[in-house]
């Protein structure tokens, strides 16, 4: 071996184990920061945790844009969904009286609200678009409450780090992390256009993130559990989003 | 005109006396190894974005200008194949599979490893001098007729002389030039400008652009410049010399001379 090629050895070695540990260190920090998403494991990871990472030390607080009235999509868009389950209809029946959302977890006291609970709150609407994964959109008003007064009122617990919601639809549900969950623009919408919200929008209640794509936005939501922790719900992987094929952050 | 790579790199010295005689001065690096790494990484990635674009696209094959767009509004065009979701009204009597999981896994993994890639690459090309002696144009070779003389033995097929062949020509350069400093910044912008939540922080990149289906819009068709370049290239490319050009691109190794 020459002396060329020992040196190249060595300095390739040397740069090996900085990159190693520099790696090592970066990865110990971005789990303090929560810069990792839940469906980082795998061949996908990469990417992934590049996009989640980037976008929580960029955007963690800033608004998703809002546009005047006169740029309300008319006529208003809803999109294919499965009908309704028996449950759902009966609920629909009587004019939606009965729908309740329970909130459960790490909360001081496990809640179930009514839908006239909620909307004695001090309700908020935005007008934001929607964006579906697949490249249509449109803009509507959104009116609701915002999820952080729910879980105010539910007292969250300091160790919270993530909030699971699901439908009355069975299979359906997704999460976020405190960023997006305490986030002024994310509402339980029970009002759309000045009126109530559409079944076909999601209506009685629906979450809406302006800030992530459409699929996020999950439509009749009936429970939502606070936890530290996403390995405990369905595969581990966040949500059913990422059981789906679909990346669990979607703020892409 | 500058050579490609101003250390010829003598493989002879490396070979046993008794390989086949070729003269030293013939035999060079073309292309620096890091050019060489980075040209095959960007085409892997580049493969997989247009891929998984593509099969993005076949979810909503349709194109708006604005803020918003949906099958309720009238596209600015439609690209007349069938579409993996039943909602959108294509003509076709059936619905392909949906494929955009995995396709916007791809799609985001290739861009992350593309983009600093393409900022690896932009360091060296700055620091090394590879931009100011291989891709920078000399103000003589940009006068009209120097460009008309090149853009006519292009259209000609005409293989560059022996000695032109070591440099890129200024039509070659301007491409290049293109590519790297408008277009890929340009497809970079344009996806970006898609992101709900990026856009919230920097509104300004939606707005400049007219909106995010208007952004949707000129991401689509700033990749169809990129293909389009990538035809040209391949082209440019087998009429030079495949197997030379590929050799420089691969080991850096090539022979001036293109053997029949």
């Amino acid at each position: 071996m020459s002396n060329l090629s020992r040196r190249k050895l060595i300095k390739a070695g040397i740069a090996a184990t900085a990159g190693l540990s520099g790696l090592g260190v970066a990865t110990h920090f971005a789990k303090k920061y929560g810069l990792i998403p839940p469906d980082s494991g795998g061949i996908w990871g990469l990417g992934e945790t590049l996009t989640y990472a980037s976008q929580r030390l960029l955007t963690r607080h800033s608004l998703a844009r809002e546009f005047p009235r006169s740029m309300i999509s008319k006529p208003p868009l809803a999109n294919e969904m499965a009908p309704p389950s028996d449950a759902f209809k009966r609920l629909q029946a009587g004019g939606f009286a009965d729908w309740r959302l329970t909130v459960d977890g790490m909360v001081a006291k496990p809640t179930s609200f009514s839908l006239a609970q909620l909307k004695s709150y001090p309700s908020r609407s935005q007008i934001t678009i929607l964006a579906c994964e697949e490249g249509w959109s449109y803009i509507a008003e959104w009116i609701g409450v915002p999820l952080s007064h729910v879980l105010d009122a539910a007292g969250i617990l300091p160790q919270a780090r993530y909030v699971v919601y699901y439908s009355i639809a069975p299979g359906w549900w997704d999460s976020i992390d405190m960023a997006d969950a305490l986030h002024p623009q994310t509402f339980l919408a029970y009002g759309m256009n000045g009126g109530e919200l559409p079944v076909g929008n999601g209506g009685p209640l629906r979450m809406r993130l302006p800030r992530q794509l459409g699929y996020k936005s999950v439509k009749f939501i009936t429970h939502m559990s606070v936890t530290d922790d996403l390995k405990k719900f369905g595969k581990g992987l966040g949500s059913a989003a990422p059981e789906g094929g679909y990346a669990w952050y979607a703020g892409i | 005109m500058a050579r490609l790579d101003s250390v010829p790199a003598t493989l002879a010295a490396r070979e046993p006396s008794s390989a086949p005689a070729i003269p030293a001065a013939q035999v060079t690096s073309r292309h620096p190894a890091l050019v060489r790494i980075t040209h095959w990484i960007v085409t892997l990635c580049f493969f997989a974005l247009l891929v998984s674009g593509t099969e993005i696209m076949i979810s909503h094959p349709r194109f708006y200008w604005g803020e918003t767009g949906n099958v309720l509004t009238k596209p600015l065009f439609q690209i007349p194949i069938p579409s993996s979701r039943a909602l959108v009204p294509t003509g076709y009597g059936y619905v392909l599979p949906d494929q955009n999981g995995w396709s916007r896994y791809l799609h985001f993994q290739a861009a992350w490893i593309m983009v600093c890639t393409g900022l690896l690459y932009l360091i060296y090309g700055v620091f090394s001098g590879h931009f100011r002696k291989n891709l920078f144009p000399a103000g003589a070779d940009l006068s009209w007729r120097a460009l008309s003389s090149d853009f006519a033995n292009h259209l000609r097929f005409r293989r560059p002389s022996a000695s032109a062949a070591w440099s890129y020509n200024a039509l070659q350069r301007l491409s290049y030039l293109i590519v790297i400093f408008v277009l890929f910044p340009l497809v970079i912008w344009t996806g970006l400008a898609m992101s709900l939540s990026f856009v919230s922080a920097f509104p300004v990149t939606v707005t400049l652009l007219g909106g995010q289906q208007s952004a949707r819009t000129l991401h689509f068709f700033v990749s169809i410049a990129l293909v389009l370049f990538l035809i040209v290239h391949v082209v440019m490319v087998c009429v030079a010399g495949f197997k030379s050009r590929m050799r420089a691109m691969i080991t850096g190794g090539a022979v001036q001379k293109e053997r029949p």
